[in-house]
């Protein structure tokens, strides 16, 4: 039986509310080899780069979101991987890295200019104010809950560069994303800028956001806010309840 | 000793003690090692389209049980793990047969289900192949670790061999524990007979472990009638088998301690309500489902559609799934001898459920006939759900508690919805 190729149903920048349903129920296909998804719809995978690049020089505070698959050095392959995806991150002006580093829930609230979580991350796409932004290196389970979230809560434009099959929950996906893929994304990029696409950024670099990276590119001279660190005052108080706590063996 | 006298202490050496012949044969030369390996050594790594599709088979006439066996001697499996009840036992003894040939790395007896069905789940999220089968009551006893299967994402195969569960006790084929598994998220497959009983369970580890898909997946047949009789098989050579589990490259990360961050791995608090917010668990049930709906196009691809239809333009349909095909096969021949012009459906996949092929398949039907091996009738139900003008729909023959289903049962079905 044919796989079906076309759904009536528009995967469009939200807030779609407060749950909308997810694509594939609503007949959204993954693309094959050589295919892109762009709003739903299978598109040629060049079409899908050239939208992704242009959402991505055009909309306003555009980030990107590398995942553990491309954070860590697993292997040689993901460094190599990175190697490449700063390629992709110096053709957009204007840009932001924020991080997902992991999948697990940050207590008690997450510091948005540093990380994005997908227990919630409608909370970075806010507090940035981010209209476009790119996940790659994000494990397929959580980049779907994720993509879901931000396409009910937020205006964000998303795409999701995929090693495995892609992202029907994303605006724009390309499947089996490997280095030679993002060498022909930075590429679509270029090849927009030269089309007349004028950045709505000028310049050329990546914007510091975060304690971590401003500090880093600063000279490592300012200091983590007190009010973002995860307390350690808390910690300290949890620790001597413990310590002070129910002593069974008392008589 | 017996006569109470102290054993000597000094070790006597038997007139034949091999150790007297020891002498080194000449190293065998890699031909000859690769001539000489047998069995499980002998196997080698073949393309799931070639061994599931392409290659060449031959007949074998056993029993579902044994067919079960050459499916799992063939699927490359790392560990399985069960615990015995009527009618699983044969199968997983003859699973064990293949522990002590080499064909799987680990196997033991768990402690009871709830024990197996967590086992599976760390076997799983280690990265490894992993089988598990059980019936009736034991189902039911592993179902609370089951249902937390799915939403882990954890790839692995389930093979259930129906009986009843239900007081009084009895051991007899009846398949309504299949209506619990529906509602669980896993993908679940119905086998009709012997031949399937080897086809599904290759393909619902290779559709399981697809990184779109990443989810468990069951393959139920009818006790007894598929695993303690004897049909006719068709396989290829023992010599090939599905490649292994690729677990860096599924839905979720492993848990990996050789490879940091080991922080990414999946972790207890997840699962604690008050740490994350309901719209994510909203979306995570979403994403189990969705993907079994990706799971549709491997299906497809590997059992040749989630639905066969025979005899497509006739105005009365039968549609069954698992034994009740076979019954329904005898039926439409039947009624073509007496003058009936009767087709058939057989639903291959219970979830994800064919709804759309079947609303499609059925539209030119005026009788729709559902027969079922339980009481519930959920079959008759999901079918009601996916198609238009459910007025068609005839709940029944149903048997049950053990009982066969004679086709005249089916006939006097169908003739009766003709006259209503």
């Amino acid at each position: 039986m044919a796989q079906v190729k076309e759904s009536s149903y528009a995967v469009v920048p939200g807030p779609e509310g407060i749950l909308p349903p997810a694509a594939t129920i609503m007949g959204v296909p993954l693309p094959e080899e050589g295919e892109g998804l762009v709003e739903g719809k299978i598109v040629n995978e060049a079409e899908a780069l050239e939208k992704a690049a242009i959402a991505l020089l055009t909309r306003k505070n555009a980030t990107l979101f590398p995942g553990p698959l491309v954070l860590w050095g697993w292997n040689d392959h993901t460094n190599d991987k990175a190697k490449y995806f700063f390629d992709v991150a110096h053709e957009l002006p204007g840009i932001r890295i924020i991080p997902m580093p992991d999948y697990r829930p940050i207590y008690p609230k997450i510091d948005p200019e540093a990380v994005i979580n997908p227990c919630h991350p409608n909370l970075t796409i806010w507090h940035n104010k981010i209209e476009a932004c790119v996940f790659i290196g994000v494990h397929c389970h959580y980049a779907n809950i994720t993509l879901r979230m931000v396409r009910a809560g937020t205006n964000c434009y998303t795409i999701a560069l995929c090693a495995e099959a892609g992202h029907e929950d994303a605006m724009c996906s390309v499947p089996n994303f490997d280095i030679e893929k993002l060498v022909r994304f930075r590429d679509a990029i270029i090849k927009v800028k030269k089309n007349g696409i004028k950045p709505l950024y000028e310049g050329k670099g990546i914007v510091p956001t975060g304690w971590a990276q401003i500090s880093r590119l600063s000279g490592g001279n300012i200091e983590k806010p007190e009010d973002e660190s995860v307390g350690a005052g808390v910690t300290a108080a949890f620790a001597h309840e413990l310590e002070t706590g129910l002593d069974e063996t008392a008589e | 000793m017996s006569d109470g006298t102290k054993e000597a202490t000094t070790p006597q050496l038997r007139q034949d003690d091999p150790r007297d012949r020891v002498a080194s044969p000449p190293a065998p030369g890699k031909e000859e090692i690769e001539k000489e390996k047998k069995g499980a050594a002998a196997q080698r790594v073949v393309d799931p389209d070639y061994l599931i599709l392409e290659a060449p088979r031959k007949k074998e006439f056993i029993t579902g049980s044994e067919a079960a066996k050459e499916s799992i001697r063939r699927a490359n499996v790392d560990i399985a793990i069960a615990y015995p009840i009527t009618p699983q036992s044969e199968t997983m003894q003859q699973v064990g047969y293949l522990y002590a040939e080499g064909y799987i790395k680990d196997y033991y007896r768990g402690e009871e289900e709830i024990g197996v069905m967590s086992a599976i789940a760390g076997a799983s999220r280690s990265g490894v192949r992993c089988l598990t089968a059980t019936a009736g009551p034991g189902l039911m006893r592993g179902l609370e670790a089951i249902v937390s299967w799915p939403g882990a994402r954890l790839p692995s195969v389930l093979l259930v061999m129906c009986r009843v569960v239900n007081t009084p006790l009895a051991i007899q084929p009846d398949n309504v524990e299949i209506s619990y598994l529906l509602n669980a998220g896993g993908i679940v497959l119905h086998g009709e007979n012997q031949q399937d009983f080897y086809d599904f369970p290759l393909v619902a580890f290779m559709v399981s472990e697809k990184p779109e898909v990443t989810l468990p997946a069951a393959v139920a047949v009818d006790g007894f009638f598929v695993t303690h009789a004897r049909g006719w098989v068709s396989m290829p050579a023992e010599d090939i088998k599905l490649p292994p589990r690729d677990c860096y490259h599924e839905a979720v990360p492993m848990m990996d301690n050789e490879n940091p961050p080991i922080r990414i791995a999946r972790d207890a608090p997840i699962q604690k309500s008050n740490f994350i917010s309901y719209q994510m668990h909203a979306s995570w049930q979403q994403e189990i489902w969705s993907a079994q709906e990706r799971a549709k196009k491997w299906l497809d691809r590997w059992l040749g559609g989630l639905i066969e239809i025979v005899n497509p333009t006739a105005k009365t349909m039968i549609v069954a799934s698992g034994a009740a095909v076979s019954q329904g096969r005898e039926a439409v021949r039947q009624a073509g001898e007496q003058g009936l012009d009767v087709g058939l459906i057989k639903v291959k996949s219970l979830r994800p459920f064919p709804g759309k092929e079947l609303d499609e398949a059925l539209d030119h039907a005026d009788k729709i006939v559902v027969p079922e091996f339980n009481y519930v009738g959920w079959l008759s139900k999901e079918i009601k759900a996916n198609i238009k003008r459910t007025d068609r729909v005839v709940g029944g023959p149903r048997v049950y508690g053990g009982m066969t289903m004679p086709t005249e049962l089916i006939l006097e079905t169908i003739k009766d919805s003709n006259e209503r």
